[in-house]
């Protein structure tokens, strides 16, 4: 299935920071990183299920803010040593404005 | 611009640590060149012993390979001796003819073996123990003989025989002595110790002096002055080291026993420094590595011209490398009519310890047997602690101390593998060890990576490292204080707290790019501290980046494992009104808070708010005129406080208005870490006062000021400061006090450990002794106050932008995350 789904302007999501999109089955965090690229991942560590969206954004990482596992943002998965991987959606900014495909990758 | 030129002469411990340093300060300072007459980079010399023994490999001892030099800019002329120092013309000349020419010149030339000069010293097979070659012949030796002699029965004499043995020799030690290792043991522990390397089969032939050497080509007998002989294949020599001082003399430096340095590591030619073995500074020549490390790290930051530092010499401490035979000693082990000595001992389990005392303070130690302690002992008297308090408990160690406090640091040898070391992680000793030997282990970053050990709440760091050290081998770890701050640099956290300080660095980015942090963001290790670091340097212009902080001063609650937030309104010295309980009832009621507790911290907690909600309830509490309790800050937490001399029959001063004042003066302001304060009335404590970053205990003449203390997984009590005689001094020493730890402590050290590292008579001198001192402190202290007391409640639930922040972008109904 896919599904764009417009989620509102970029300038909404702190640079370096994240918000997230509340839906039926539990929250997606969207991370904006210093290069104002976004990603979509479910709000869940691979870890103890701790909120990554009110972690600390770093490159293309997220440290948990539960236990500090980092998580990398583009494929959703722990960085090593730590072994474990979250669900990631496709995102996409058009004029300013952020897209984002439900289809869980 | 044309850099200068640095030529460092000795490729060995203390030079390259010189360079290691000076890399970190000023890396692009000079073009620099190194001379080493060994074939190899740069080696831990002391891994040796090990080496020999088959417990480690030459590959497991290098420090920097060839590699490393190249990465750094460094030509390495490897195997070249230097011969010549022309001073005039500013250069050197190596045997084959090499020449560098330097601005600077380093020496660190180390020493060498002394041979004694006797007949037969020349011979083939007669060697020191000294270097990689020296290792190589031994081990040649043993595999094609059998009768080994190590002449000298100290330290290094000892290492080798031991290392000996292992290769399966027949060893036989002389010691011209009836006493083992007699610079560092007393008589008992050097019985003992002849004892037990007995029982492993060395062999002893003491007060026996060598005549001569006997042999053709090849050793094959010692022959002693009292006419008797022995057969030998192989003769170790370990009778004592000889700076290498010969260069510097020859080119016309002042020189005694050692290369004569002053306390910028400079010799009579300002232009050329040494470090080393090869140095003799306030008289003394070291042969250890702890103290060369400090006169690197003071000699670097003079190479760097940065000209702060002095080296004013260093107190040692002894181990013995032989694996399963545990000996420490450390200063002034025998005495004299002027000290007093207290020993333990039971030679039924081989233990032996003594511990001698001059006015109360340690002069020295000599443990046998048991040496958990040692680096406890250590540390008191390098710090001159006096004991008189502990002095009943003293030979029982540290672990006795128990609740009274003063750290817990070597109790990692004692601990069983089965024992949890990280009680957040629950990681035991034996995750730890493995974790180390099988992934070759180094650094604490590492062993937190691998096995999560102290990488929560941090608080089993100081085991962890000593897990480590003692692990991975190397008992120099005493003189570094200087490990990068994370692994997105390689400044330390003293570094960079200069550089913010000197190059007026106002935010996070300018201190990544004028240090060229390695990572374009940083890590959510380094952005906290430098976030904090720029924070206390220029309160004033400061950019502080919410982003770079941690989730709970970002929205200014505790985040919980479920993601909700709990909320700690302020209650100033634990005092409350009705009025106020009522707006906690109303919140709780109104916000469906699922439990309110009372804290261990005196004050009114309530869970499980949701982040959106976080805006709506700090309104409701700024109504009520409560503000933000910082519950969750590194930053003033709270101001507990007894009842005091208002109502309590014991109360000998109002113990809850000057906490009230405390609190007033000091909420908001950003520390290290954590800050607690307490005030007891009187001196039975009920504030817990002496486990407070900073406590007060009020009695009947004033005011008596205790500092550095903490509950948590290692309990310290506090050290009394001073005691004063009025609320408004209780507060000057507090205040300068806290400015004090937050300009000078690192990110995430509290204050007991800072007092630890860096001694009370350092906090004496700068709150007690120097008023001025004290006074610009505390100044300083009100002025980032000024600042810094700004509800944040207030400061987002006003402003509707920030307060949005909180509540998701979206709600949609579509998802794909079941599928
Ligand atoms: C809420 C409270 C427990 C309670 O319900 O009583 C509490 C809760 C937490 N404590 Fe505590 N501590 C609380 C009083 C204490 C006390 C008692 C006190 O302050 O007198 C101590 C011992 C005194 C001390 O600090 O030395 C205490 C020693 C610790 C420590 C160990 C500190 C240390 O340096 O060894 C930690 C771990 C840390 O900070 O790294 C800790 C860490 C924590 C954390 C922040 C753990 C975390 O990172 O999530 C907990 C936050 C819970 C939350 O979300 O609110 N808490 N904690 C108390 C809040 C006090 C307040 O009103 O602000
Ligand atoms: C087996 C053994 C075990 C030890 N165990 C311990 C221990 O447990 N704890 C501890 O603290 N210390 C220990 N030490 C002592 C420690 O290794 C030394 O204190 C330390 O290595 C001295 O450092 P340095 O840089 O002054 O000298 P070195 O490390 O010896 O470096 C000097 C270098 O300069 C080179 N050199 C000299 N002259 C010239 C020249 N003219 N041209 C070019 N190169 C030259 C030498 O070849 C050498 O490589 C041990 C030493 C040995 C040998
Ligand atoms: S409140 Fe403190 S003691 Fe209790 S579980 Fe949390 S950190 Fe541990
Ligand atoms: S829940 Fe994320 S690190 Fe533990």
């Amino acid at each position: 299935m896919s599904e764009w789904i417009e989620i509102g302007a970029l300038d909404e999501i702190p640079r370096l920071g994240s918000r997230i999109v509340q839906t039926r089955d539990g929250d997606i965090a969207l991370f904006r990183t210093s290069a104002d690229t976004i990603f979509a991942l479910r709000d869940k560590c691979p870890h103890k299920q701790g909120p990554l969206s009110q972690g600390i954004v770093h490159g293309n990482t997220v440290t948990c803010p539960l236990h500090n596992w980092e998580i990398d943002l583009n494929s959703g998965e722990a960085l090593p040593p730590d072994e474990g991987c979250t669900n990631t959606f496709a995102t996409r900014v058009e004029n300013g404005v952020v897209m984002i495909n439900l289809a869980a990758s | 611009m044309k850099k200068d030129k640095l030529v460092l002469i000795g490729n060995g411990m203390a030079g390259v640590r010189t360079l290691e340093e000076l890399l970190k300060l000023a890396p692009d300072k000079y073009d620099i060149t190194v001379f080493g007459d060994e074939p190899y980079g740069n080696y831990n010399r002391i891994l040796l012993s090990p080496v020999l023994s088959g417990e480690k490999t030459i590959e497991q001892i290098m420090l920097n390979d060839i590699d490393w030099y190249e990465q750094n800019g460094i030509t390495l002329h490897k195997g070249k001796k230097v011969v010549r120092i022309e001073r005039a013309r500013r250069r050197v000349v190596a045997e084959d003819g090499t020449m560098a020419e330097y601005n600077r010149l380093l020496l660190a030339t180390g020493s060498s073996p002394f041979i004694i000069p006797v007949p037969g010293h020349e011979l083939e097979g007669v060697i020191g123990f000294r270097d990689i070659k020296d290792v190589d012949t031994m081990l040649a030796a043993s595999k094609r003989y059998q009768k080994a002699v190590v002449i000298g029965g100290g330290l290094l004499g000892l290492e080798a025989a031991n290392g000996l043995l292992q290769r399966g020799m027949d060893v036989t030690v002389v010691h011209l002595l009836d006493t083992l290792m007699e610079r560092q043991l007393d008589k008992t522990a050097a019985t003992m110790l002849q004892r037990s390397l007995e029982q492993r089969g060395l062999k002893f032939l003491m007060e026996a002096e060598t005549e001569s050497i006997q042999g053709k080509e090849r050793v094959q007998g010692v022959r002693f002055k009292d006419g008797s002989e022995i057969d030998a294949d192989l003769v170790v020599m370990a009778v004592g080291i000889r700076p290498n001082i010969e260069l510097a003399r020859e080119c016309g430096l002042h020189c005694e026993r050692g290369i004569v340095v002053n306390d910028t590591m400079q010799t009579f030619d300002p232009r050329i420094y040494a470090v080393g073995e090869c140095v003799q500074h306030r008289g003394i020549t070291y042969g250890l590595v702890a103290p060369l490390f400090e006169q690197a790290r003071v000699c670097a930051n003079h190479l760097a011209e940065y000209g702060i530092g002095h080296y004013e010499g260093s107190v040692t401490s002894t181990k013995l490398k032989v694996t399963g035979i545990d000996l420490f000693s450390a200063g002034d082990f025998i005495g004299d009519e002027s000290t007093e000595e207290i020993v333990m001992q039971d030679a039924a389990a081989g233990v032996y310890k003594k511990v001698v005392l001059k006015d109360n303070k340690i002069e020295g130690a000599v443990l046998y047997g048991d040496t958990v302690d040692g680096a406890w002992y250590f540390q008191l008297l390098r710090d001159g602690t006096d004991i008189s308090e502990m002095r009943e408990q003293l030979m029982f160690g540290q672990g006795h101390l128990g609740n009274a406090g003063h750290g817990g640091e070597n109790a990692a040898a004692a601990l069983p593998d089965d024992a949890e070391v990280c009680g957040c992680n629950g990681v035991t000793k034996g995750d730890i060890v493995k974790a180390i030997v099988e992934k070759g282990l180094f650094t604490l970053d590492d062993v937190r990576a691998h096995t999560k050990a102290s990488a929560s709440c941090g608080s089993c760091t100081g085991l962890v490292e000593q897990i480590l050290a003692d692990t991975a081998g190397g008992d120099y770890s005493a003189a570094q204080n200087t490990q990068p701050l994370c692994k997105c640099t390689d400044y330390s956290h003293d570094d960079v707290r200069n550089t913010i300080t000197q190059e007026h660095l106002t935010s996070i980015r300018s201190v990544m790019e004028t240090l060229d942090w390695r990572t374009p963001d940083g890590c959510s290790t380094c952005r906290p501290a430098l976030n904090y670091y720029i924070i206390s340097a220029w309160p004033d212009e400061a950019e502080d980046d919410s982003q770079s902080r941690f989730i709970n001063e970002r929205v200014h609650a505790n985040i919980q494992k479920d993601g909700t937030y709990s909320v700690v309104p302020r209650m100033w010295g634990g005092i409350t009104s009705p009025d106020e309980l009522r707006a906690i009832a109303d919140v709780a009621d109104k916000y469906n808070v699922p439990l309110v507790k009372v804290t261990g911290g005196q004050r009114i907690d309530l869970f499980g708010i949701k982040k959106e909600d976080l805006p709506a309830v700090w309104a409701d509490f700024n109504r009520a005129g409560m503000v933000s309790g910082h519950a969750y800050g590194k930053s003033l937490r709270t101001v507990k406080t007894c009842v005091g001399s208002e109502w309590c029959r014991f109360g000998t001063q109002d113990s809850t208005g000057l906490g009230i004042k405390l609190e007033k003066m000091t909420w908001g302001s950003w520390t290290p870490h954590k800050f607690k304060i307490a005030v007891s009335g009187c001196p039975r404590n009920c504030a817990e006062a002496t486990i407070k970053d900073f406590g007060v205990v009020c009695v009947d003449s004033g005011y008596e000021l205790h500092i550095g203390g903490n509950g948590g997984v290692r309990v310290k009590a506090t050290e009394l400061l001073c005691k004063v005689a009025t609320e408004q001094e209780a507060m000057e020493y507090c205040g300068a006090f806290m400015q004090l730890y937050r300009e000078e402590a690192h990110y995430l050290e509290r204050t007991a450990p800072w007092l630890e590292r860096v001694g009370l008579a350092y906090i004496k001198e700068n709150i007690v002794e120097d008023a001025d001192r004290r006074k610009v402190l505390y100044e300083r202290f009100l002025h980032s106050q000024k600042i810094a007391q700004k509800d944040p409640w207030a400061e987002i639930a006003d402003d509707s932008e920030k307060s949005g922040n909180f509540a998701p972008i979206k709600v949609v109904n579509a998802t794909g995350l079941t599928k």
